[in-house]
């Protein structure tokens, strides 16, 4: 019995087959438009999906579990405003991060919370967070944009090697999502919860503690993903974050995961992000509107779940 | 005399992506008869009868319907020639009542737009008097219990006038009681010239109620005939393909200490007063009706759910169980009855379903150590024989009996003391049963205690050594393994359900 080496055809796709359309994308992208391989812009593709791609981290962790967080959106724009109106207030980036850190943390739980103890659908608890959360940016900024915050500077536009810290920071929650998923109990109760959760309660585990450890998390990931979105934009600013709930589900789909739960990786998340980030650039490239943009990914969507069903449906009949 | 051919399946033959699922498979369904398919589970039976009731449209060979080739696209289109399908996992929507979901589809209208409901009701309760159900047709289909479901389907099936009914293992979630309600309509609708394709792997039933039989085996069709012309023995050997003497292995001794002891133990409404006691290395049968409190017992046990009264007492140390992690923490394990909803995870691999109870054994600091996991997956999966490629099959592909092996082995790669067993061998092929009844006894051996529900008898009369019989959930009384017989289990049954 060898680890790894024996794949199914629909596993061999979930794995490989969206890593070859993000390169078939890659290359017809080059062909297009001379100007996509320049390193410059290939970096800023990266740049552009650092936030969302932390947000899918977390969100992956929730689907795979048969859950989903609709208030990512709102919590990461609170916690860019929250941050910076620390850090404006106090100059210490430490506090800022850490404050924005703390409010993902918090609402995270109170999210999985509402989930497990009163049982309410995850859709509807966090469909409810959104709004407060809406209402509190609103209050604490009073609709206007929080600046001052020139410490933050070099976490969102600084480099290391060449490589955007924005860029590091989102490798790195991938990195660290995927072993916790790959290597730990925690990430195995998290794959089994979304594949039977009646089984998994029935192998000792206690399921509705696992679900607000997954919400803690993936809100503590969203709060952290709205400190570097503070940074990148050097303020804090209450009308950015609207929708990236959405986008970062999107590359959650688009990577392979199943909304259906019990499979998916953050990998898969990262790539997914990445050929919708390939397509919003090539895109704007080509000079074509946000408007048309808009239709593709939608149609994006579409197709990958369609994708997704029909190797199913290969699995099923053999 | 011959009778009225209704449906001739010839040559029929369907190919999945890599798999000849039927090659060139034959069969004559006539009228005013039940006709027997059995085979192995993946013979090809369910893929057979899908293909004659418009499931599966592109198959090879032809299905002749009285004289004339036909060809189903849909299911609706079998139904229009007068064949329906009984399925094995049952169609409805468990929050529409009985009476919706009996008329789904096709409800009796008033005017042309609306559903008349005072008709449908009407109809629903003289279809349910004439089957002798006291069922209330108002009632949600998700209220009901697998039985009870079970008994509606076959019920909307007659309500539409088929010529011809396929029953896909009908009777393997119904009592005896309901068995033999549904084998008397049966019977009936036979003499008024109904055909029945009757899916079983209780072949005391196929002998009870079928006049004929196919037998399939990996796909290929292998004989056909009369019942009265073969015998079980025959039967099992055509189906497996060799000789099968006895299924049931000899169960070893008893040891003398006791492992469990239950006194009084009672949950409100459900059961109360319950107590017996198991020895090491005894194999304690429970049987009793589906639905009598066998299951409820037992969940108790294993923390699915809380006693409120009495005592469980394990190697003499009273120990309380308030959730899953109570019992298995003290040693307790369980094969439960819905093995799809309790005891996998179809989606995930067989090494990830294995540790996931076993954390404790496996995980340091919450990582699981990799090579350890593996070296005892492996070495699990080689002692319990799982048949699959590799650790990382997921469990939902494999086969039944694979998969029950899967739920054996997640519990048995660490120590336990006891191990209860609900229904484990319900919807496995002959083969499998087997395998499973010789690891039962082994896990005897070694000094375990076992409780094994089942709803089988031949498997309760021969796999323990003292038998539990529960009647309405209320009373138990106890066999000795030299009391043990049919007779006695079905009369202590009956008693303790007279003395409520």
């Amino acid at each position: 019995m060898n680890k790894k080496k024996v794949l199914s055809s629909g596993e061999l796709y979930r794995k490989y087959g969206i890593v070859i359309i993000m390169i078939i994308l890659f290359i017809a992208s080059a062909i297009i438009n001379h100007n996509f391989l320049k390193p410059q812009n290939l970096v800023n593709i990266l740049k552009q999906i650092s936030v969302v791609t932390i947000i899918a981290c977390g969100e992956t962790m929730l689907i795979v579990a048969g859950m989903i967080d609709l208030s990512a959106g709102f919590l990461c724009t609170t916690s860019a405003c929250v941050a910076a109106g620390v850090l404006a207030s106090t100059g210490h980036l430490s506090l800022a991060l850490l404050a924005g850190i703390v409010i993902g943390c918090v609402c995270g739980w109170i999210n999985g919370f509402l989930i497990t103890y009163y049982k309410l659908q995850p859709f509807i608890a966090t469909l409810a967070m959104t709004y407060v959360l809406k209402g509190i940016v609103q209050l604490y900024t009073n609709g206007q944009t929080i600046g001052g915050v020139e410490k933050a500077r070099f976490l969102g536009h600084g480099s290391i090697c060449g490589i955007p810290i924005p860029v590091i920071l989102m490798l790195l929650s991938v990195l660290v999502i995927a072993i916790v998923m790959k290597t730990t109990k925690f990430g195995t109760c998290i794959y089994a919860i979304g594949g039977n959760e009646q089984a998994t309660i029935a192998s000792g585990i206690n399921t509705n503690r696992m679900k607000r450890l997954i919400f803690t998390l993936s809100g503590t990931l969203t709060g952290f993903a709205g400190v570097v979105l503070m940074a990148r934009l050097m303020a804090g600013m209450p009308s950015v974050g609207e929708g990236y709930e959405f986008d970062a589900i999107t590359a959650v789909i688009v990577g392979g995961t199943s909304f259906l739960g019990g499979t998916g990786t953050v990998t898969g998340a990262l790539i997914g992000s990445i050929i919708v980030g390939l397509i919003n650039n090539i895109l704007n490239l080509l000079h074509v509107s946000t408007q048309y943009q808009l239709i593709v990914k939608g149609l994006l969507i579409a197709i990958a779940v369609i994708i997704d069903i029909k190797t199913k449906e290969n699995k099923k009949s053999k | 005399m011959e009778k009225e051919t209704i449906v001739e399946l010839q040559n029929i033959r369907k190919e999945f992506p890599g798999v000849v699922a039927l090659d060139n498979v034959n069969m004559k369904i006539r009228a005013s008869e039940v006709h027997a398919l059995v085979g192995e589970n993946g013979a090809g039976k369910s893929t057979l009868m899908k293909s004659l009731s418009g499931t599966y449209s592109n198959y090879g060979g032809a299905v002749i319907c009285r004289g004339e080739e036909i060809h189903m696209k849909c299911e609706k289109d079998a139904f229009q020639y007068g064949i329906s399908i009984i399925a094995q996992e049952l169609n409805y929507v468990p929050e529409l009542s009985i009476a919706e979901n009996l008329f789904l589809g096709r409800e009796p209208k008033r005017g042309k737009i609306f559903v008349n409901k005072a008709e449908r009701l009407k109809e629903t309760q003289r279809l349910l008097d004439e089957m002798g159900l006291d069922y209330d047709p108002k009632e949600k289909m998700g209220n009901l219990n697998v039985a009870q479901r079970q008994m509606i389907e076959i019920l909307k099936s007659l309500s539409r006038d088929s010529r011809v009914i396929i029953m896909d293992e009908p009777t393997s979630a119904l009592t005896s009681k309901e068995s033999e309600i549904l084998f008397g309509k049966v019977n009936e609708l036979k003499q008024k010239g109904v055909a029945f394709v009757f899916i079983s792997h209780r072949l005391e039933e196929v002998f009870e109620l079928c006049d004929s039989y196919t037998v399939l085996r990996d796909g290929k069709w292998i004989a056909s005939g009369d019942i009265k012309d073969v015998d079980t023995d025959k039967l099992i050997a055509m189906m497996v393909g060799r000789d099968i003497k006895d299924i049931y292995p000899p169960i070893p001794e008893v040891g003398k200490e006791i492992r469990l002891e239950i006194k009084n133990l009672g949950r409100t409404d459900v059961f109360h007063k319950v107590s017996f006691q198991v020895h090491k290395g005894e194999i304690f049968g429970l049987a009793g009706m589906v639905g009598a409190g066998r299951s409820e017992i037992v969940e108790t046990l294993f923390g699915l759910a809380r006693a409120n009264e009495g005592e469980i007492v394990l190697d003499g140390t009273p120990i309380r169980i308030r959730s899953v992690k109570d019992a298995i923490e003290n040693g307790i394990a369980m094969v439960t009855e819905d093995r799809r909803s309790y005891g996998f995870v179809g989606v995930r691999s067989i090494s990830d379903n294995i540790i996931l109870p076993n954390g404790g054994l496996f995980a340091k600091g919450g990582l699981w150590d990799k090579k350890k996991v593996q070296m005892e997956v492996e070495k699990i999966c080689k002692r319990l024989s799982v048949k699959a490629p590799d650790a990382n099959t997921l469990v939902g592909n494999l086969s039944g009996g694979n998969q029950q092996k899967v739920v054996l082995a997640k519990w048995l790669v660490r120590n336990i003391k006891l191990l209860i067993l609900d229904e484990p061998t319900r919807g496995i092929d002959v083969g499998a049963k087997q395998e499973i009844y010789s690891l039962i006894t082994e896990f005897a051996k070694q000094g375990l205690a076992i409780i094994l529900i089942s709803s089988d008898m031949p498997e309760v009369l021969s796999m323990s050594h003292r038998v539990g019989v529960v009647g309405g959930g209320r009373r138990l009384g106890v066999l000795e393994r030299n009391e043990i017989s049919q007779n006695k289990i079905m009369k202590m049954i009956v008693e303790t359900k007279d003395s409520e």
